[in-house]
């Protein structure tokens, strides 16, 4: 009893490595994705670069939303391309009849997802320094931008995979994702302006506290009803 | 091997299997052929378990369906129009891929095995966009019966092939067919169906019209009794 559980358990791992090497491979190849993804995040910040005459402090108080601004965008269209290519060549069909837990493939497509969009902000995150004249290379800082783009990618790649079935998935998916990412993104906004503006820890600690329960919960969610959305 | 009783599927109003019952034994090869609209993919969609019933019983291999899905996929291959392949990735990749997520045993050897099979060996580490439609095509049955699957599903597997490729595929399919293993295949070439299959059925307005085999209508008659049956079925 107990050698099945592990042994299931054991296959549920492996194809979750399975699906999340597959994007990355593939990825590593192509570089669709990313390029889109990092072009379109630099593009944002040059624009916001050039077209706010900002003095020093007004800098520290809207770098941070400038920043997830660039980082929602840019994570959209990666989610809708990353499950577009598994839709438009049937793909997803080939990953459903995989003899596994359909949660399996929703965890290895986050994980892909969100390596990509960590990749994507490890690149923006000099230039931003550059362009700015801005640290922000503080670990606090670092852990908002890390559970933020969880919860992105959490709720994310749930719902690019339902509004990869419509007609206008190009649209569907950010008139979908952002009412519901709107916690993520104010809770992300809020830590990374303490952090910037050196707040006292306990005003921060909220914040961090509520991206932490909106991961959890959103994970918990997508884990339970993927499996739903996924079939016809 | 297949049992279907009373299949209903319903896409909002409209009906497209209407009460079908359909029935395979081990070993045999049957083909589904019926006009566009018939509902031939919809009912191959089921049997994948990629499409649930809106009423009626289906077991595949000795499960049911939707309740025993997985134990379905462990034993069925498919392979559709598509080929249901990462363009990005090699052949061997792919197979490394879908093999992992079957969570195969010796999987090394088995991509070897699968390889040769389908005649792609000397291709394994090209990208498969480099591929021409119709060893896409070989690929995918090869990532159709990686898993040794006792049950394969062919949608229409000679779309946009041409004449070299379909005679490609039909070694290929042969080769399927006689490891034992039981198929349903849905194709308009009737010529090419005529040959490979054991047992023909015809699939009109959301049920089986008719089955015959090659002694029922005889050698090269089949396209004569698919339009006697659609004609039939007009009449009533």
């Amino acid at each position: 009893m107990k050698e099945n559980k592990e042994k299931r358990s054991g296959n549920y791992l492996r194809a979750i490595g399975a699906v999340a090497w597959k994007d990355l491979a593939a990825e590593l190849r192509s570089k669709e994705l990313l390029s889109a993804m990092l072009v379109f995040a630099l593009l944002v910040i040059f624009i916001f670069n050039f077209s706010l005459e900002l003095d020093a402090k007004t800098r520290n108080s809207v770098t941070s939303g400038v920043l997830w601004a660039t980082f929602a965008f840019a994570g959209t269209l990666g989610l809708n391309r990353s499950m577009a290519i598994e839709k438009d060549r049937g793909c997803l069909d080939g990953l459903l009849l995989a003899p596994v837990d359909r949660s399996a493939i929703y965890f290895g497509k986050a994980i892909s997802n969100l390596t990509f969009m960590l990749i994507v902000e490890a690149i923006v995150l000099p230039v931003y320094s550059l362009l700015y004249n801005t640290n922000l290379f503080q670990p606090g800082l670092i852990l908002v931008i890390l559970l933020g783009s969880v919860g992105y990618t959490a709720v994310g790649t749930l719902l690019s995979a339902m509004s990869v079935q419509t007609r206008t998935r190009d649209v569907m998916l950010p008139i979908l994702l952002f009412p519901i990412i709107l916690p993520v993104i104010i809770a992300a906004v809020r830590a990374s302006g303490g952090y910037l503006q050196n707040l006292p820890f306990d005003q921060i600690l909220p914040w961090l506290n509520l991206l932490i329960v909106y991961d959890v919960i959103f994970t918990a969610i997508a884990f339970m009803v993927f499996d739903y959305v996924v079939e016809e | 091997m297949i049992k279907v009783r009373k299949l209903v599927k319903r896409f909002g109003l409209k009906t497209v299997l209407k009460g079908m019952d359909f029935s395979v034994e081990d070993g045999e090869f049957v083909a589904l052929i019926g006009p566009n609209g018939a509902g031939k993919t919809t009912f191959l969609r089921i049997l994948a378990s990629l499409a649930r019933p809106s009423m009626g019983t289906v077991s595949v291999a000795g499960y049911n369906l939707p309740q025993e899905a997985a134990d379905v996929r462990r034993r069925l291959g498919v392979v559709s129009h598509q080929p249901l392949l990462y363009v990005d990735l090699t052949a061997a990749e792919n197979l490394k891929f879908y093999g992992g997520m079957y969570n195969l045993q010796n999987l090394p050897t088995r991509i070897d095995e699968v390889l040769e099979m389908i005649g792609l060996s000397n291709r394994r580490n090209d990208l498969v966009r480099t591929y021409s439609r119709g060893m896409q095509q070989r690929l995918a049955i090869g990532r159709a019966v990686l898993h040794d699957p006792n049950v394969i599903l062919f949608d229409e597997p000679y779309t946009g092939l041409d004449q070299d490729a379909s005679a490609m595929l039909d070694d290929v399919l042969r080769t399927v067919a006689a490891r034992g293993r039981t198929v349903v295949m849905t194709s308009h070439d009737l010529a090419r169906t005529e040959d490979l299959a054991t047992r023909f059925d015809v699939l009109s307005r959301g049920k089986i019209a008719a089955s015959a085999t090659h002694k029922d209508f005889g050698s090269g008659n089949l396209l004569t009794f698919y339009k006697n049956v659609l004609e039939e079925g007009k009449a009533q």
